[in-house]
């Protein structure tokens, strides 16, 4: 990709050539190689979603057979999760910003980074061949015995994808870590942090404690099943529970590193839209600490029907509500922000705002199973679905469309045209809830997940049609920013180096950054978001 | 009141009411906060809409005092919150000891369950209203779940353990019972019906329709078709431990610990005999896994239930000290090695 | 090394006198180079933990519930190969040690490869009596999986999850040790060109952290998987 008329040298010019790109070292190149693949995986993913809400437009399972129904969901799981919201907003945002935020030249290890990509890429290349030679239907979870003992379908091919692009997950968070560690610019202290590095090191953290875990759990289902070891097997004394609590510890903190990058992004979000300091940066930085932390302590509440001990059950429950009081912070913070600030209503603030809603909502429903007597009635019934959803699509997935747009002008060096924009966003908005509010319901009336027809009970097939119809729109939403974003690239007028008029050391420098990022390495003398002179001069 | 909402599933056990009270306080408490925070969100982006390009916003960086306002405050509601699902969760984990017991086995993709007086239903589950009714849950493959939304239940299926649920039927009616936890092509195929019947018409529906013997009847027969009785002796002085009086009994083992005799100890004892021996005798007992069906460690664990203590003193095995025999306790509690 | 691009000269206030061969451009000076290599081998060795971690968890787990077996599993284990292999190893850390010291002192690119052929080849040593282990296991039908028999038939079922342990746990450890080794050979060719001194030796000083956690894993597999239980 060029810049089609002659510009300044800056990272997208200054070497031609599929080799410059392939072989690059520039963590800005590196982001763009990741933003083509986690879209490529997302659409995939998107479209497994599609096939699944027309399955489920009537209750009987009447769209394909059953074994292909549970491959759908199967996949549209795997691929979210792991490829798409996993690395979207680290290996993305996270890559081109990180060195930029703190007046870096690059990540602390930038072979390493595009080393990462690679990974990433053969992870992905397994879990697409696996799915091209029939998939896999073991849920998402990949629970035993059924994956080790029982299904007759591609598990180890997908594990061993899921396993290698961990690996890539890993990597990221490890340069991460180093980077803000020793890289940042001097006069970049911890507390002038912009909130997105506070928000990715600690999703940072997660990443590199949590995934080994998933590697080594998957690493036994896969042994399992092709060498015949006998770890979950219960006929050889083995514990099907174990697998569960082996996998849940590295996939409850799973979901803190797909949501803190996302409210990263929305700090810088709704600073930038405001043009004042994120209120209470603080509490809003220790936060994201506190929820990588606590959400260690949590897995549990996955396995209250499991028959796990009561005191077990208990323990893990209250984690779990000490676990969103962190969260709740963080959203009072950004809500209070608003109060006279500036603000403005650009396409990149109304996802910021949609996130607030929509992640206050799927964080409080996670409270409701979080109470062991409500779980047992809801726990795999489509109440579940709608909460993850909520937090994973209502907020990751808005964070990373408002931070895409965002971040557009400074990656491209291109404006896209703001009206599209903000329609895409209210389409977004409105096709989110329509597809996943009506899950709620469904949920408590008791409709199971992962089910292929459902029995006709009164009112059941009418919320499955809304929440399809919702699907509908949704997909439009998520459409129409993949072509006026593209159009903008080619056809879109320049940027300058800071359109939206905000603070940061990556508005400073121009739009696309030179290649060093910095003409000179900057030296830090403010806070973070020093709208006023008051802050100017601290 | 509640059921009449088209929004919840019948209220047929005795706890639905009190789980849809605490779903309506967390509705409530949800519906508040996201209206609040929405209301904020709006009123604050009108109100200070930006009016010209250069604006910027006031310096405004923090308030200690909102800040552990609304840090305290939700800490309190999850308090509550917590609380109050705990003590819903205490009511609903431990049956009364006067629950009648039905097993329940899980196998792709149907449920067997079996009366103790020798009833077998399969998706089917017949109940008396007013009667506690514990489900003695196993499978015989992957894992399973048994939901009855109408009772706001569920259990899992646990292969290589049992696992137990309780509730009381509190009017007569046919609720949809569904298999939660995926298992495979024909998962959402696994789905029956259970049936709440007036206690008399529950007992005519027991007399009625073929019996083959009780649980406990068809376990005396595996018991003796397996060879259990040549090792496992009345008087205990065989090759195995006497089983008369054993359940919910705390016997010696080898180790010195002491445990509880329940249906998981049963189910390992056959499965793994050599797991948990007990104290004074030799590990010689071979495993049955694969040897015994889900369904005939339900009808040993039935039969072993209605062994009376021996009239004397139980007979300890040579070289020991003194035998188990304390009072019977309430027993399911799944795996005892639980984690 | 260097980039490809034409960067824009970058004012760093000190450059610590001449501009290293071995500097990289993304980084100021070599000092904050050496102090994020170390930083990041530590937070990689973090991952590590975590990573034998889930394994030693399962091992907990089991080990709890069915102590026996394990013991009598355990007891075809050979304690003299593997108290032998925790020498060799623990004596592979010390010539790693001498290795980086060597370095750090700017000793002879002779005496460096010296040390560091030393610790491929008592790495190397290790992995071959594990060789010789496993191929005994094979023998003894001790693998777990359909082929599996073992003696005694009250454990013939669940001593396949002590095997299935003992093979993943020791099988991840090897596969470690393989690749150290490898890196270690490219490592060895560095410091036969004379690349080291003792300005810039780092990648003798991050082989050597992960090269003594490799040994740190093995010192706790070796009690864990071989000195289970009573006399035998």
């Amino acid at each position: 990709m060029e810049a089609s008329i002659a510009k300044p040298t800056n990272y997208l010019n200054a070497t031609h050539g599929a080799a410059s790109w392939f072989f690059t070292r520039d963590h800005k190149r590196i982001a763009l190689l990741y933003l083509f693949s986690v879209s490529a995986f997302f659409l995939m993913g998107g479209i497994f979603a599609t096939l699944i809400r027309l399955e489920l437009l009537t209750p009987a399972g009447d769209f394909v057979s059953s074994e292909t129904y549970n491959k759908f969901f199967t996949m549209h799981g795997v691929m979210m999760v792991f490829f798409f919201l996993i690395p979207s907003i680290p290996a993305t945002l996270g890559n081109f910003l990180v060195p930029m935020m703190i007046g870096a030249k690059d990540l602390a290890f930038p072979r390493i980074n595009l080393l990462s990509w690679y990974i990433y890429i053969a992870g992905g290349l397994f879990a697409l061949t696996a799915m091209v030679s029939g998939g896999v239907d073991t849920g998402w979870t990949f629970y035993v015995p059924y994956s080790t003992a029982v299904s007759n379908t591609h598990v180890v091919m997908t594990g061993l994808g899921i396993f290698i692009a961990g690996f890539s997950s890993i990597l990221t968070g490890f340069n991460f870590i180093v980077t803000i560690h020793t890289m940042r610019a001097p006069g970049m202290t911890w507390m002038r942090l912009p909130l997105f590095i506070w928000a990715h090191y600690a999703a940072s953290l997660i990443m590199i404690m949590g995934t080994p875990v998933i590697a080594v759990t998957l690493l036994m289902v896969v042994l399992e099943r092709a060498l015949g070891f006998g770890l979950f097997d219960p006929s050889r004394g083995g514990d099907p529970v174990l697998y569960q609590h082996l996998f849940w510890f590295y996939s409850h903190p799973a979901v803190y590193i797909m949501v803190l990058p996302g409210m990263g992004v929305i700090s810088e979000l709704i600073s930038g839209f405001t043009r004042k300091p994120v209120f209470g940066y603080s509490f809003v930085a220790v936060s994201s600490l506190g929820i990588a932390f606590v959400g260690f302590l949590v897995w549990g509440h996955h396995l209250f029907t499991s028959s796990q001990s009561i005191y077990a059950g208990l323990i893990f429950s209250f984690l779990s509500y000490l676990v969103a009081i962190p969260s709740a912070i963080k959203v009072f913070n950004w809500t209070a922000t608003l109060y006279r600030g500036s603000v403005a209503w650009d396409s990149p603030m109304l996802y910021a705002l949609g996130f607030i809603g929509l992640f206050t909502i799927g964080g409080l429903t996670g409270l409701f199973l979080s109470a062991i007597g409500l779980d047992l009635h809801m726990h795999d019934g489509y109440f579940v679905v709608a909460h993850f959803h909520y937090v994973m699509v209502g907020g990751t997935l808005l964070a990373y469309l408002g931070g895409l747009h965002f971040w557009w002008p400074k990656m491209t060096g291109k404006l896209y045209y703001e009206p599209f924009a903000r329609v895409s966003a209210v389409i977004v908005f409105v096709g989110f809830n329509l597809t996943f509010f009506p899950q709620f319901i469904l949920g408590y009336m008791g409709m199971p997940r992962r089910y292929h027809q459902y029995p006709d009970i009164a009112g059941w097939q009418v919320l499955n049609v809304l929440s399809s119809a919702g699907a509908s729109i949704l997909a439009l939403g998520v459409i129409l920013p993949a072509i006026y974003l593209t159009y903008s690239w080619f056809k879109g007028p320049d940027a300058g180096p800071n359109p939206w008029g905000v603070k940061g050391l990556e508005w400073e420098t121009a739009s696309p950054p030179p290649t060093a990022n910095f003409d000179v390495t900057p030296i830090v003398t403010q806070p973070a978001y020093a709208y006023s002179n008051e802050d100017a001069h601290v | 009141m509640l059921s009449y909402l088209p929004f919840f599933p019948p209220q047929g056990s005795t706890h639905a009411a009190s789980v849809d009270a605490l779903y309506l306080f967390f509705v409530a408490v949800t519906a508040f906060f996201s209206v609040l925070i929405a209301a904020l969100i709006i009123i604050f982006a009108v109100r200070f809409r930006r009016r010209t390009a250069d604006e910027v916003g006031a310096p405004i960086h923090g308030s200690l005092i909102l800040e552990l306002t609304w840090t305290f405050i939700p800490l309190v509601i999850a308090m509550v919150m917590f609380v109050w699902g705990a003590s819903l969760y205490f009511q609903i984990t431990t049956p009364p000891s006067n629950a009648m017991e039905i097993y329940v086995v899980g196998k792709r993709w149907m449920w067997k369950a079996q009366h103790v007086s020798g009833q077998r239903e399969i998706n089917e589950l017949h109940v008396p209203v007013g009667q506690p009714v514990k489900l003695i849950i196993g499978s015989e493959d992957v894992l399973h779940a048994y939901w009855v939304p109408a009772f706001r239940m569920k259990m899992d299926a646990v292969p290589g353990r049992t696992t137990t649920m309780w509730f009381e039927a509190s009017k007569p009616g046919v609720y949809d019972l569904f298999c939660a936890e995926y298992c495979g092509m024909s998962h959402s195929r696994m789905i029956g019906k259970v049936t709440a019947m007036d206690p008399g018409a529950f007992q005519t529906w027991l007399a009625g329709g073929k019996a083959t013997g009780s649980m406990a009847d068809m376990g005396a027969k595996v018991f003796t078709d397996l060879g259990c009785a040549t090792c496992h002796l009345d008087a205990g002085d065989g090759r195995g431990p006497s089983l008369r009086g054993v359940f919910g009994s705390q016997v010696t083992l080898a180790s010195g610990e002491k445990v509880t005799v329940d249906e998981a100890y049963i189910r390992e004892s056959i499965l793994t005999p050599t797991a948990k021996l007990v104290a004074g005798y030799q590990p010689l007992m071979p495993t049955f896994q694969g040897v015994v069906s889900e369904e005939q460690i339900a009808q040993l664990t039935a039969y072993v239930k209605t062994l009376p203590p021996p009239s004397g003193p139980r007979a300890t095995p040579p070289g020991t000290g003194g035998g188990a025999g304390a009072a019977p306790a309430p027993g399911a509690t799944p795996q005892t090695a639980g984690h | 090394m260097s980039d490809t691009t034409a960067v824009a000269a970058h004012g760093v206030p000190d450059d610590h006198g001449a501009h290293h061969p071995r500097l990289q451009h993304h980084f100021d000076t070599l000092d904050q180079q050496l102090y994020a290599s170390t930083f990041g081998m530590w937070v990689f060795l973090v991952t590590e933990v975590l990573f034998f971690g889930g394994l030693f968890m399962a091992y907990i787990v089991y080990r709890i519930w069915y102590p026996e077996m394990f013991v009598h599993a355990s007891s075809h284990l050979n304690i003299t190969l593997g108290a032998i292999n925790t020498a060799v190893l623990i004596g592979s850390s010390l010539t790693m040690a001498y290795a980086v010291n060597s370095a750090q002192r700017g000793a002879s690119p002779k005496e460096q490869v010296f040390w560091l052929l030393s610790t491929m080849g008592l790495g190397s040593v290790f992995l071959g009596i594990k060789v010789i282990e496993y191929a005994d296991k094979f023998k003894h039908h001790l693998v777990p999986g359909p082929n599996f028999h073992f003696e005694d038939p009250a454990y013939q079922a669940t001593a396949q999850i002590y095997y299935s342990l003992y093979f993943a746990l020791t099988g991840l450890h090897a596969t470690h040790m393989i690749v150290g080794i490898v890196i270690m050979a490219v490592i060895v060719r560095m410091a036969a060109k004379g690349n080291f001194d003792a300005k810039w030796y780092t990648p003798v000083e991050i082989m050597g952290l992960y090269w003594h956690f490799v040994d740190l894993v093995w010192i706790f597999l070796f009690p864990l998987l071989y000195l289970i239980g009573g006399a035998h």
